[in-house]
């Protein structure tokens, strides 16, 4: 099993570790005062109130560069490429030959037209990184997975952690990342995350991780700055009806499906399993990727069978928890378009019992980001 | 790792319930070790009274934020009570799983199906417990 840079960090805070996606990571961190579980929820909601600290070191990150580099990225992505200036990130796909979908990605623009940094998932950076070998047209490409680690810091409060140590940095809008320095080596630190919260991504070469790590901690103190597990990390993110990999979208998903049309461009470009992943848009279109939140008892997992009211099967949940926020039982999963208008009612086969649902606007909760978005 | 509390008068199965048995009464819970694996518990499921379980069959479910898991029945009988506090918060299985986490009382068949179930020295082997 792989570890990253801050495992002996995590140890030492007392994190649970688990396996996940072949790396050793923090699942949550015990409290040392009382060695009892500080918990999933108190974690996820110090995010949405305070600030909060994510190893995300086991990320993948592939390099692209040269002249063809962009020619190779518009036809390895769905999203346009062209438009990123240097400093700016766009979320994209990795489109596959039969119109499904590799990875979900973000491109982040070092140099335009000859210089960009791939942030993949953890659980498929090795085969997205034969993936980009195999579709290259002719960029120089190097797999930096292990040269970078990473740290997310999310949170209301991120914005001004981060702004202490990167000086400037609160000045970066979304989706724009800044190269810094810390300790001499290069950085970048992008207002992306996967929280719904605002902060900052910010990659790290690995030698330098730990020192970083620390360096938020202490600086952060005032503001309650603590790290923050891969099980908050998903609750926060099932609230924002964030696709994950393996869950909402994989290799036989169709985009339009998902509700990520908006990252394909099939206008603007040529790129791999275009027309096949153009002829399907119509049937994709037939069933949607919707939140509910349950109405009888009851938890929605992923896997467990949607139904309608007569019974007959409608689609399939993707994701499910109790929202931390909402302490109620939220889900997301795929439904008949019948189905898929905020309000409706289904069932979730709650282990053989047909608990009710009830289709829902999402994202679930309002943070901060989503209301500067609205205005 | 930490040190889990065994009492030394209990049964346990290899899916981590306790079973305090008195006369042909057994009460029913999951042990320290269990809550502590998984975490906040969020949800659980329990049967109805007059319902028949069967050991090493499930007989309800206990979810936390991440994980479902099975409640395996470590006798066969007929519930007799069911620990209502439980369901309403389940968060008490976290605070004291020995005691009023308990989750149903089973009129047992046959005692004698107590010899399939674990001592308090094999279930702390199990745990790694030192």
């Amino acid at each position: 099993m792989k570890s990253t840079p801050l495992k002996a960090e995590h140890e030492a805070a007392h994190a649970k570790m688990v396996e996940f996606a072949g790396w050793y990571m923090p699942v949550e961190y015990l409290s040392a005062e009382t060695g009892s579980a500080g918990g999933i929820r108190s974690e996820h909601m110090h995010v949405r109130e305070k600030v909060g600290l994510f190893d995300v070191s086991h990320m993948g990150e592939i390099r692209v560069r040269g002249e063809r580099a962009l020619e190779t990225l518009q036809w390895l992505t769905t999203n346009d490429v062209t438009k990123l200036s240097n400093g700016c990130a766009q979320y994209s796909l990795l489109p596959n030959e039969k119109g499904g979908v590799v990875d979900d990605i973000i491109v982040y623009c070092v140099e335009s037209g000859r210089d960009y940094l791939v942030c993949v998932n953890a659980a498929n950076a090795e085969k997205d990184w034969a993936w980009f070998q195999s579709h290259n047209r002719g960029a120089d490409l190097k797999n930096e997975s292990a040269d970078w680690g990473q740290v997310a810091v999310q949170g209301p409060r991120a914005v001004e952690l981060v702004n202490r140590i990167f000086t400037g940095v609160a000045a970066v809008p979304p989706f724009h990342f800044m190269p810094v320095h810390f300790d001499r080596a290069l950085c970048f630190a992008a207002r992306t995350g996967y929280t719904g919260e605002d902060g900052f991504e910010i990659f790290v070469p690995s030698a330098q991780v730990t020192k970083l790590w620390r360096e938020l901690l202490s600086r952060g103190s005032d503001l309650e700055a603590r790290p923050i597990g891969l099980g908050a990390r998903d609750t926060l993110r099932t609230e924002m009806k964030y696709s994950l990999y393996g869950h909402e979208i994989d290799d036989t998903t169709n985009p339009y499906a998902a509700g990520l049309g908006w990252v394909v461009k099939p206008d603007a470009k040529d790129f791999i399993g275009k027309d096949v992943m153009l002829a399907q848009k119509p049937a994709g279109l037939k069933e949607k990727l919707v939140g509910f939140c349950m109405v009888d008892k009851g938890i929605p997992r992923n896997g467990y069978r949607v139904l309608g009211i007569d019974n007959r099967e409608i689609g399939r949940v993707t994701s499910g928890t109790v929202s931390p926020t909402l302490n109620k039982s939220i889900g997301i999963a795929y439904v008949h378009s019948d189905f898929s208008p905020v309000g409706s009612e289904i069932l979730i086969d709650i282990r053989g019992r047909g608990a009710k649902a009830r289709v829902t606007a999402t994202p679930f909760v309002q943070t901060a980001l989503t209301k500067k978005k609205e205005n | 790792m930490a040190n889990f509390t065994v009492p030394e008068e209990n049964y346990y199965t290899k899916d981590h319930e306790w079973a305090s048995v008195d006369e042909n009464m057994c009460t029913v819970g999951v042990t320290e070790y269990a809550q502590d694996s998984l975490g906040e518990v969020v949800y659980v499921e329990l049967p109805e009274t007059g319902q028949k379980v069967t050991q090493g069959e499930p007989f309800g479910v206990v979810e936390s934020v991440k994980a479902v898991s099975d409640l395996v029945s470590p006798v066969s009988g007929t519930v007799v009570e069911v620990n209502d506090s439980v369901m309403e918060n389940p968060g008490i299985i976290n605070d004291d799983a020995m005691n009023d986490g308990w989750l149903v009382r089973i009129e047992m068949d046959s005692e004698k199906e107590l010899a399939n179930l674990m001592r308090a020295p094999d279930y702390r082997k199990m745990i790694g417990n030192k």
